[in-house]
This record gives structure tokens, sequence and C-alpha cells, in this order.
């Protein structure tokens, strides 16, 4: 409990096909922050929070959550620490023939033996905190986008977990869901004394929340800090992504032969 | 309300199933779970069983009176061995009984028929019925026809 | 010429891994017990394979048994056997028509949705997040519909059945005028409780195992983007159908097969 990181990984290894997602990844999430990853699409963010989560088997490499080795987990055990995490999905993930006040029920129903009176206040009290107790009887194809990701995040919060993790929480929003959900994030871990994990690629509004970013390139940490101190990085290439440049160290042409080869029909 | 609709049309469903289950064993098999289900079985040995199958009925002047169970080859002698499954205990018919292969109709089904002796003893469970006739084969017919009308 | 014969042992290699997944999902999901807190979810499952297929089931049924009746009755009537007419529909529909044709259209209705439903779920996170949620999409969503189908089938395939033999009752008694003592007197005599009945049951159990676990694990093992999930409905009705008619032809020839 004395550890002052939630989420601990060292040396990690993962490859999907012959492609190399992770390789040697090490990182820490110190507990009550919020803490981002950052890095180019298609740059295994996702897939982190899936092996953080016990989802995902990685190659090599140790991770160690509330002081539990994930890896070495049972089946029994691992179900018992995800009670501990909340995720929120990118697709929100809202069980589609369940009304928003049945799919904030769901954890509590399935890991509690509270009466039902109990349960309702519950989840009236979570689904109040996210603005959504009026639309408790909606199913998730009358939400909005923002609306589902708000009953999403009611329900990732519904069992008061220590660990909080937020998949790409930002893409498809529009400007007042974005500011609705950055708030929320700020406010929750606040309030549940929890500790935030997110996954991102929208910089400017991860920066205006996180106390710590990670920037992740070629499966490894290429840089850390505050966000402030990125702005001023001595890496072209993570002032590349800060400042969002189209060119770069990342080149904006997938490599190819010279245009002209190509124009004269030499090409491959 | 929903989940009652669901859960009544569902109880309907698996009620007109097994419905469906017991009329196919009650209609459709005649099963008769009240008449006494005692049998005891007769061999009989035939020359020929051309045709015959397991289950082919076994009948009285027309009766059905048991069925067919077994029919195995005696190597040794070239004769089949047929077992009859008879309903009732045994005890009733004469020990000379016989019995004769037959057709039903001219493409139908073989049958057994059997017809009762005047013996004082009478067949009980594994006994052998030693009177019989076997099947009637159409090619064998011709052929002693066709030597008959050569000879004559 | 290697890189033809390399493509043949990876490809049959996948296959070989897809059937170890499909076992893997089939023991990770019916190893617990049903409970009787899953009494609902199965009810709720057998109301979406069995309930839902019925319609299609009980007109199919009755236009089968009318046709065979038809065709039983003037191909019979050539020889003055109408009277067998009966026995002739009973043990075909019995033995062979009833439990493949009921596998096939519950394939195609109950499998497909399955497939399609469990492979939405995948594709828009749902399974995962269940994950997360440390409940087991195995036991809560592939479980219920894996018994829901093993219980459905075989009384879909009894009603079938039914159905069929009174739609032929139909057309060879009321419209041909033919004897309906005689009808169901014939079937009574030739129809065996185990032989018929009971070996068309067990072939019908069969199927609703292998239907509902090939379209269980379609439906999990889907890729997750909408394209998948149409290649994992088609892969459902194909591989399944398939597998119907293949497993219908080794039942028959082990249980009526003279080979003893």
């Amino acid at each position: 409990m004395d550890d002052p990181n939630l989420v601990e990984i060292k040396d990690l290894h993962f490859r999907r096909g012959a492609r190399v997602v992770f390789d040697g990844l090490s990182l820490t999430v110190p507990r009550g922050k919020i803490t981002a990853i950052m890095g180019p699409s298609g740059s295994g963010k996702t897939t982190l929070l899936r092996i953080i989560g016990g989802q995902i088997k990685p190659d090599a490499g140790e991770i160690r959550v509330a002081g539990r080795d994930v890896g070495g987990l049972g089946r029994a055990e691992l179900f018992e620490l995800r009670e501990d995490i909340g995720m929120l999905f990118q697709s929100s993930a809202l069980f589609t023939d369940l009304t928003a006040f049945e799919n904030v029920a769901f954890p509590l129903r399935e890991h509690t033996d509270l009466p039902e009176d109990s349960i309702r206040d519950l989840v009236l009290m979570k689904l109040n905190a996210v603005g959504l107790r009026g639309a408790r009887d909606l199913l998730p194809s009358q939400l909005s986008g923002g609306m589902a990701r708000r009953v999403a995040l009611a329900r990732a919060i519904a069992l008061d977990p220590q660990l909080l993790m937020y998949d790409e929480p930002f893409t498809g929003q529009d400007p007042i869901a974005m500011g609705v959900l950055l708030s929320l994030i700020k406010k929750l871990n606040g309030a549940l004394n929890a500790t935030s994990l997110l996954v991102s690629h929208d910089i400017h509004e991860t920066a205006s929340i996180a106390d710590k970013i990670y920037i992740v390139a070629d499966g490894k940490v290429v840089g850390e800090g505050h966000p402030d101190v990125l702005h001023d990085h001595p890496s072209s290439r993570i002032r590349q992504f800060v400042a969002g440049r189209p060119d770069g160290p990342v080149p904006f042409h997938y490599p190819a032969d010279e245009f002209v080869y190509d124009v004269l029909g030499s090409g491959r | 309300m929903l989940m009652r609709t669901v859960e009544i049309s569902t109880g309907a469903f698996v009620l007109a199933g097994t419905l469906a289950l017991i009329f196919l064993a009650v209609r459709i098999s005649g099963v008769n779970l009240t008449a006494d289900r005692s049998s005891y079985t007769v061999m009989a040995r035939f020359n020929d069983v051309a045709g015959l199958q397991t289950r082919a009925k076994v009948s009285i002047a027309g009766v059905t009176v048991g069925r067919v169970a077994a029919i195995d080859v005696d190597m040794e002698y070239g004769e089949a061995i047929v077992s009859m499954e008879l309903k009732g205990s045994g005890g009733v018919l004469s020990m000379d009984t016989g019995a004769q292969i037959l057709t039903e109709g001219i493409l139908g089904a073989r049958y057994i028929n059997l017809l009762p002796g005047a013996d004082e003893e009478t067949l009980s469970d594994g006994d052998v019925i030693e009177d019989t006739q076997g099947a009637m084969v159409l090619e064998n017919l011709i052929g002693d026809l066709v030597t008959r009308l050569g000879a004559s | 010429m290697i890189g033809f014969l390399r493509g043949v042992g990876n490809r049959s290699l996948d296959r070989v891994a897809g059937v170890g997944r499909a076992t893997l999902v089939l023991t990770a999901a019916l190893w617990k017990v049903p409970r009787l807190s899953d009494v609902p979810l199965i009810v709720k499952q057998i109301y979406n394979v069995g309930v839902l297929s019925l319609v299609i089931v009980v007109l199919s049924a009755f236009c089968i048994g009318a046709v065979l009746a038809l065709q039983f009755h003037t191909q019979l009537g050539k020889f003055g056997a109408q009277d067998a007419v009966g026995v002739g529909l009973a043990l075909v529909l019995l033995r062979e028509l009833g439990p493949v044709v009921t596998a096939l259209l519950f394939a195609g209705r109950a499998g497909s949705a399955i497939t399609a439903e469990i492979g939405l779920m995948k594709t828009t996170e749902q399974l995962s997040s269940m994950e997360m949620m440390g409940v087991d999409p195995l036991h809560r969503i592939v479980a219920p519909r894996l018994w829901a189908g093993f219980v459905s089938l075989p009384l879909l395939t009894a009603i079938f059945n039914v159905v069929a033999i009174y739609g032929g009752m139909i057309v060879a008694v009321e419209w041909m005028g033919g004897d309906q003592g005689r009808f169901w007197s014939g079937i009574q005599a030739e129809v065996d409780i185990w032989d018929d009945i009971g070996k068309g049951v067990v072939k019908s159990i069969a199927f609703a195992v292998v239907v509902t676990w090939i379209a269980v694990f379609q439906g999990y093992d889907t890729e997750p983007t909408p394209e998948g999930i149409g290649l994992a409905t088609t892969r459902t009705v194909v591989v399944s159908s398939v597998m119907v008619l293949a497993i219908d032809f080794l039942l028959t020839l082990s249980m009526y097969g003279d080979f003893k």
C-alpha cells in the first residue's frame, strides 16, 4: 500500500506475428495522479492497456498492478484484480440490449449481493456524477456518442476502482463533449481517490489534464515528463509529435522509390 | 413486461416440443405402456431366408404374434437360423409347429407364418422349430419350370 | 513450388489451430455447470434460438410432409401400395429428413443470428469490457447460447416431425382419399421407438451440438470488423450445413448400416 506507484511495467516485450509491438518498454503509473501514454496510431497503446488488464499475455517483462504480478495470476485471481480496474473503451462498449441504468448496474449485480434498492441508489449516484441521471431508461442506440461514453464512464466507476484506464477517450467527440469528458476525468480522479491511466493521441486535451506524459514510439518510451517539459524536449522527434508537424523525423512519405522512377514506368 | 412474453413463449415452446416427443413415442411408434411386454424366443432353421429381414413380423393365421429378432447362418450345414421373439411366456404352441417364409403381396416384405401342430408338448424359450419351409426364390422357380418344360 | 507447399502447410496449420481454439472455447464455456441464477439467461436464449425459429420450422415441415406424401402416393400407387404412404413418410422423416432439415434450417436461422450477435459484441468491445469488469464472457454470453441450442434443436426436430407427418396425412388422407386408419396403423406397425424415433433424437442432439458450437465459435473468433462479421456469419451457415450432412452420413452408416 505504501508503494508510490500503482502500476509498474519493466522491460515489456510483445510481438504480434512478425511485428514487434513492444521492445523493452518500462514505465510507472504513480498513485493518485493522471498519467497519459501518447504515441502515433498503431504504436500499441490499446494493447498496453489490455496487457495491464491481463487480457493479453506479453512475451516477456514484468507487470505489477497494486503490487501483484499480473502475469503470475490465475484466472480467478485475475478476475478478482479486474474488479479493482475500471476501463473506458474507445467504442464505449455498452451492452446494446440493456438500458443505461442496467449497463451501470451490471458490474454491481455481478460482483455484489446488494439488495435491489441499494443498487438503484448507487447506479443513480454514478449516473448523476456523469450528468445522465435523466437518461437512465434510454438504450445505447438512443444515446449520442458523447452520452454513451459518459454512461460507459459511469459503468467503469461503478465498483469504485483503484485504477481507471481510458482508451482514446477523446476520439470522435465534439468540442463540448470533449470538454465534459476532460473535466469528468479530472474530477473523478480526485473524487474517487483513484489513479488514472489515459491513452490518447490528442496532445492538447491530454496535456491539459495529465500530471505525467509518456511518449511511446517503436515499442519503447522515447520521452517522459510533465506536459510543459515535452514542448522543449531535446529530441526532434518528440517536438514533432508535440507540435503536430506533418513532416520531420517521422516522414510524411511511406518508404518508396523516387517518384520520377514510378512516373517513368521503371518503378517496381 | 417484455421479459414475461419471452418467458411465456419459451415455456410454450418447450412444452410443445416435449409434447411432440411424447406424441411421436405414443402415437407414431404405437408403444403400449400397459400391455404385457413379456416375450420368449424360439429358433427355426431354414434352407433359404432370402429377403427376410430382422424386425420382420411373425404371424399365425395373419395375426402378428412376434418379430424376427436375429438371423444367423450355420456354416456347417449351410442353413439359416432365425430367432423369433414371440409375445407371451411360451407353453402354448405345440412342438410340431411349422414355420414358412411368405411374402406380403407381390413386392411386399417377407414375413414368417407359423402353422400350429397337434403335439402335446409345447415350445418354450430357446426351443427350435424343425418343420420349416424356406423362402420361395423367383429365379429358382423359373429355373424349375424351364427344366420341367424341357423334360416334357 | 516451395512457396506453394508452404502456403498449403500454413493454411492447414491455421485449420488445426482453429479446431484447437474451438475446442478450448467449448470446454471453457461448458466447464462451469449452469447455476440456478443462469436460468433466466438460458430462457432468454431458448427464446432467441428456439421460439424465433419455430415459424420457419413449422412452415417447412408442413410443406415437406405434404410434398413427400404426394410423391409417395403417386409412385406407390403404381403398385397399388398406397397403404404404405404413411409408413414411408414416417420412416423417412424420423430417420433422416426431420433431423437433417431442421438442423439446416436451424443453422440458417439461429446459427447465423448467434454468430452475428456475438461477432458484433466482440467488434464493439462488449466482450472485452465484460472481461475487464471481471465477468467471463465465455460463461456469461457463450455458455447460455450453447445450452439453449442443445435444448432447442431436438425439440424443434420433434415438432418438425409431428407437423410434417400431419401435413403428409392431410394430403394422403383428405386430398388423395386414402384411409386414415390404415395410414396410422401402418405407421404404428412399422415404427420402432428406439430404432426410428430414438436414433432420430440422437441425431438431432448431435446436430445441435455441432451447429451451436460452430455458430458460437465463429462469433467468438470473428475478426472484429464489419466484414469480419459478414464472413463469419456466412462461414457458420456453410460449415455447419456441410458438417450436418457429413455427420448424418456417418451416423446413418453406424446406426443403420449392416456391418455387424
